[in-house]
């Protein structure tokens, strides 16, 4: 093989590990939006605060320290402990699912019925607010978080690659970030676990009744707004996950919270109610954003990562706007 | 006792549900005036009048969905206040809608199992982590579908999207949903609309033996006045939000308020 060729793959191998990311801020948003009719623009944020929160709790960093000593002159900084990464892990799910408690009970309950674009406004409203309240609380320094995944390019893998091309030829073998694989995998259980949950649960069930039909899920029994609850729990879980992964890479920092704009593009790719919309359109994005800039790049001066994914959505939404699995949409005259 | 073990408690031919001066605007449009009638236990109690009558709006106040500005209702021996629907089916009252309200995404048998739902007790952490008692549960509430798709005779159309089915068969699956609760109080909203002469005549079967086979009582209702005559042993007639007849399908038919209701002046 020559190595051109297995470059190509890597390029290809690493767009998916990236895209697996797209997917996986993209299913917080399609899960939301299902049940509710609500474009969660703070789902990029929640991703962000749910790093943030769990770098501080697992550092053992006080809460709001900065505003406890200007205002008491005190000099604290944190507890001194340094929790199991499991063990932080389930407490800021515990965090994330007080979140979704608190925006049931403070925004969703007083806007049942509005319209969608008053939803999507309050969820700006959400974003901008938690953005300053995770700063207040944690913080707004770059934070390394490290939960123990083993992260560097994977030696096994160059290792039984480095043979793959001609003989003589100056290739080092296959360089796929171990984080990467770790990514994919757990992404990969997210899915199967939301799957079978809401396939063969009552609660599940649940789910998928209030995403076709409030009135007819009320009127058999089940609580919108216990609903919602548990649909922003969830998506505040699938944006911990997402935050971990990414904060494990790149650092805790505001960029993180940008992400969601790359969910935007997955989202006219799959379509904003189809879960499998969302993972495959993050993963054709990320492919496409990375062998993009792999083979057009270089002639038009790189930096094509930046626009991709932006531009093949705008392709979309004139020739297929329906997404790639919705059904064609024909106006009714 | 809940609501729905003290309905259950409740004799057959004794008062299960009351509604007393009921009178419902949506802005200056009056839905219903004044409006008070009662079901009993065991009966098919229908509300007939023409479009616009207010027909609906009762059944949704029935179930929840409305509040009436004025008057009461009384389920089970109770008054209720400000009852939240998805709580009132948990109190054992299961509906239809005029226009058709299935779960498109599922198929007939998740669409009649979602109707299980107030049956279901297992919560959320015992189905993840303790798998037991919620298998049990859920191989019970398969026993209880695959009895109401048998008594529904739509075996075939198992595992079928709901959306892909003719209207007819839509109707059967949502009668389904709502039997498989259980109620000891049905609401049918118009459920042989649109319907032709032969689908009427199963889904007037389907009714009638539900309030043999299950006892349960049954509002419904229903333009058709053949049909209506048929099947029900009560009848409250509306007409402009006003009640103006309530009685056995012979009186109802001889009463001549109602007569002019239906020829006289029609204002479909
Ligand atoms: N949700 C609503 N909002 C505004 N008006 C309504 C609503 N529901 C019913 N109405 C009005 O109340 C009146 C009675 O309607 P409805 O109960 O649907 O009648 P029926 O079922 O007898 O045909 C109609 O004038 C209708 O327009
Ligand atoms: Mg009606």
């Amino acid at each position: 093989m020559s190595p051109q060729f297995l470059y190509t793959i890597e390029v290809m191998l690493n767009g998916l590990m990236a895209g697996v990311m797209y997917s996986l801020v993209a299913l917080g948003f399609v899960l939301i939006f299902k049940a509710s009719g609500i474009f969660n623009y703070a789902q990029g944020v929640m991703a962000l605060f749910a790093a943030m929160t769990l770098v501080g709790i697992q550092n053992g960093q006080v809460p709001f320290a900065h505003l406890v000593n200007a205002v008491f002159g005190t000099n604290i900084h944190g507890f001194g402990w340094n929790l199991p990464a499991l063990f932080a892990i389930i407490l800021t799910l515990g965090v994330m699912i007080l979140f979704a408690i608190l925006v049931e009970r403070l925004i969703l309950k007083h806007l049942v019925n509005q319209e969608p674009i008053i939803l999507f406004m309050a969820t700006i409203g959400l974003a901008f607010f938690m953005e300053g309240f995770g700063d207040l609380m944690w913080g707004s320094d770059i934070k390394v978080l490290d939960v123990g995944i083993p992260s560097g390019g994977s030696l096994w893998l160059e290792d039984k690659t480095i043979g793959w091309a001609a003989e003589g030829s100056n290739y080092y073998g296959m360089y796929i970030d171990k984080l990467d694989i770790v990514a994919t995998l757990v992404a990969l259980l997210l899915v199967i676990t939301l799957t079978l949950f809401s396939q063969y649960t009552k609660t599940g069930r649940a789910l998928r009744a209030v995403a076709d039909d409030h009135q007819a899920a009320l009127s058999v029994g089940i609580s919108l707004r216990r609903i919602w609850v548990i649909v922003w729990a969830i998506s505040g879980f699938v944006a911990l996950v997402a935050g971990i992964m990414w904060g494990a890479k790149s650092g805790v920092q505001f960029s993180l919270s940008l992400i969601a704009l790359k969910a935007l593009p997955v989202l006219i790719l799959g379509g904003f109610t189809s879960i499998p919309g969302a993972i495959i359109g993050g993963l054709i994005i990320g492919v496409g954003e990375k062998l993009f800039e792999f083979t057009i790049g270089p002639l038009i001066g790189g930096a094509t990562e930046n626009w991709f994914a932006y531009v093949l959505a705008l392709l979309f939404l004139v020739f297929r706007p329906q997404g790639l699995f919705g059904e064609k949409i024909i106006e009714r005259v | 006792m809940g609501a729905r073990a003290a309905a259950q408690s409740i004799d057959q031919g004794a008062e299960l549900l009351r509604v007393d001066d009921i009178s419902l605007s949506f802005g200056g449009v009056k839905a219903l005036t004044d409006v008070s009638f009662d079901v009993l236990r065991g009966e098919v109690r229908a509300i007939i009048g023409p479009n616009g009558a207010g027909k609906s709006s009762m059944l949704n106040v029935i179930n929840g969905f409305y509040h009436p500005q004025q008057g009461e209702v009384w389920f089970a021996g109770s008054q209720r206040r400000n009852p939240k629907p998805h709580n009132i089916a948990h109190q054992g009252i299961a509906r239809t809608f005029q226009n058709i309200a299935l779960f498109n995404g599922m198929s007939t048998l998740d669409n009649i199992m979602t109707g299980r739902f107030t049956h279901m007790k297992q919560n959320m952490l015992m189905q993840a982590f303790w798998r037991g008692p919620a298998e049990r549960e859920e191989v019970q509430n398969r026993e209880k579908v695959e009895e109401i798709i048998d008594f529904l005779e739509i075996q075939a159309i198992r595992k079928t999207p709901v959306g892909r089915l003719p209207y007819g068969l839509q109707k059967r699956v949502e009668l389904g949903r709502a039997l498989a609760a259980e109620p000891i109080l049905l609401l049918l909203d118009e459920p042989m609309a649109g319907m032709n002469v032969e689908e009427k005549e199963d889904m007037s079967r389907f009714i009638l033996d539900v309030k043999d086979e299950f006892g349960t009582t049954i509002t419904l209702i229903e333009h058709d006045m053949g049909v209506v005559m048929d099947i029900s042993d009560r009848v409250v007639v509306l007409d402009y939000g006003r009640k103006i007849g309530d009685g056995t399908p012979d009186e109802v038919r001889n009463d001549q308020a109602v007569i002019d209701a239906y020829l006289g002046v029609a204002h479909d």
